[in-house]
């Protein structure tokens, strides 16, 4: 059977033109950056290469771009870094409730330490209200972190307006683009953000790899204590291949960012349109124009998620949910729930998102076999008798 | 051979695939709904009872792969049963029946129980109207 991978939100496929890219720095250019022969010189060329398309991506310079493991440690850094160098002159963090947990446990973390946040709420589409923004600064506040895209309903938020805000009130201002850098058009003077993390395995690159921007003259404490690598901020050996995987990932991510982007957005309305259309009781999550254009997530009503997986599953076909059951905790979706979505309805919640390989095909495929599950677990149901 | 990297093995998938015994049954000797559409499942349990056998079980479940698998094998359990002995079938039976659940899915196989518990204490609750 043929597989159709419709979770690029949680991962993407590494292109094999990154592949190839990375496997010499695993050899023969196996150097390590800080030595200063010919070995370890290639290996530094190749590293800072890479930086300047990091840099180049986003709008920003070379020496801005700290290399991470990923988005969430530059989301760790990012907050970690502010929030220590900044006690002197405040505790307060200001946050939305629909962070991704990179964010979301940091804070709380913080907040076990000292530190004061505050959870700003969201509309129903999962938009962040830049006024509650300003509302809520203080004296206090020392950082603002507002995620640049939602990774589970696709809302793109107003980080423009908020950076603004953040600016003229003195505040630092971080944005977790780890959903939209390499898939639509990410700079940091247009966002006014003096922090923004990356990730590559989100846009076809290598996982264990991503990218923190701090905008020259903020102050952050060394996440990683050792070698003097990344500035003093990040020590350790770099990880070279990794480093050129996300280099070349960028590359390839610029050549056709825009086209790529208004395809997805295509297959997604016309999936968004199919299912709400075929199936009853089915409502689209997040909002209908300011989305992620690969992002489709919908509430089936009276199933539950897990159930829904497994029974696409079966039909070749991947996707993702925010329901909880098996998880630690509970609770389905902090996502769902900060948007007003009942639980009941948020335990049945399906996330389709799309990517370069997938084809009109593939979303037909899915609005072929998916109104037929829906019938047999609601036949199953008996919440759909107490609804009638 | 079960795949190593489902979740679930073969037995639950081929429980969760074809259940037995789905749907509502008409004029039931007890009926049992538990669990909340607040935390993600719901099951409802209808038997028959003849003689003080369970003669017939069928179950409406809202909820994951495991809970429809666990509805499914516990209706199974019950048929042919006497009351009494239905009462002692605990959810580590009906885990063990199934080969087995993964560890955080194990709670909803308590579900299973409760949701025939309640179906036999509401069928014996008749009973006692009835003398």
């Amino acid at each position: 059977m043929r597989r159709i991978y419709l979770d690029h939100a949680a991962t993407t496929p590494t292109r094999p033109d990154v592949v190839e890219a990375m496997l010499p720095y695993f050899t023969d250019a196996f150097g390590n950056p800080s030595s200063i022969y010919s070995y370890g010189q290639e290996a530094r060329g190749a590293v800072e290469e890479a930086r300047a398309k990091v840099a180049e991506l986003i709008g920003a310079r070379s020496e801005e771009i700290i290399f991470t493991s990923g988005g969430t440690e530059a989301d760790n850094y990012a907050l970690k870094g502010v929030a220590y160098a900044s006690e002197r002159k405040g505790n307060h963090i200001i946050t939305s409730s629909i962070e991704h947990r990179a964010v979301l446990e940091v804070c709380k973390f913080l907040g076990s330490r000292g530190f004061k946040i505050t959870y700003l709420p969201v509309d129903e589409y999962g938009l962040v209200d830049p006024d509650d923004v300003k509302r809520a600064i203080t004296g206090k506040t020392i950082l603002i972190s507002v995620m640049h895209a939602n990774n589970e309903v696709g809302t793109i938020e107003p980080v423009e307006e908020i950076g603004k805000i953040a600016r003229e009130a003195g505040v630092y201002f971080h944005t977790d683009a780890v959903q939209t850098a390499g898939h639509i058009p990410v700079n940091v003077d247009e966002l006014k953000v003096d922090l923004l993390a990356i990730s590559a395995h989100k846009f076809y690159g290598p996982k264990g790899v991503g990218a923190l921007y701090v905008r020259e003259g903020t102050s952050l404490v060394s996440f990683m204590h050792g070698g003097g690598q990344e500035k003093k901020c990040r020590a350790g050996t770099e990880n070279v291949p990794a480093i050129v995987g996300l280099g070349k990932a960028v590359e390839f991510a610029g050549q056709d960012m825009d086209k790529e982007a208004e395809r997805q957005a295509y297959l997604r309305d016309k999936l968004i349109k199919g299912l709400v259309g075929k199936i009853d009781h089915v409502r689209l999550n997040g909002h209908p124009t300011k989305r992620l254009p690969n992002n489709v997530n919908v509430c089936v009503d009276f199933v539950e998620g897990e159930s829904l997986l497994l029974s696409l599953d079966s039909e070749g076909v991947c996707a993702s949910t925010g329901s909880a059951c098996g998880m630690a905790s509970p609770e389905p979706s902090h996502v769902l729930l900060a948007l007003g979505v009942p639980p009941e309805q948020a335990h049945g919640s399906l996330r389709f998102t799309l990517g370069r390989e997938n084809t009109e095909t593939d979303v037909e495929r899915v609005l072929e076999v998916l109104p037929g599950i829906v019938a047999r677990l609601r036949a199953m149901s008996p919440l759909l008798k107490t609804q009638k | 051979m079960t795949d190593p990297w489902s979740l679930y093995n073969e037995k639950v998938m081929e429980h969760f695939k074809n259940p037995r015994n789905v749907g509502e049954m008409e004029d039931p000797d007890g009926v049992g709904r538990v669990g909340d559409p607040i935390c993600g499942d719901v099951m409802e349990l209808y038997i028959k009872v003849k003689d003080g056998i369970i003669v017939d079980a069928k179950f409406k479940t809202f909820g994951c792969a495991a809970a429809i698998a666990t509805s499914s094998m516990v209706t199974e359990m019950v048929k042919g049963k006497r009351v009494e002995e239905a009462l002692k079938i605990s959810n580590k039976a009906v885990v063990e029946a199934l080969d087995g659940l993964p560890p955080a899915k194990v709670h909803c196989s308590v579900l299973a129980e409760d949701a025939l518990k309640s179906a036999i204490e509401n069928y014996l609750g008749h009973q006692k109207l009835k003398k």
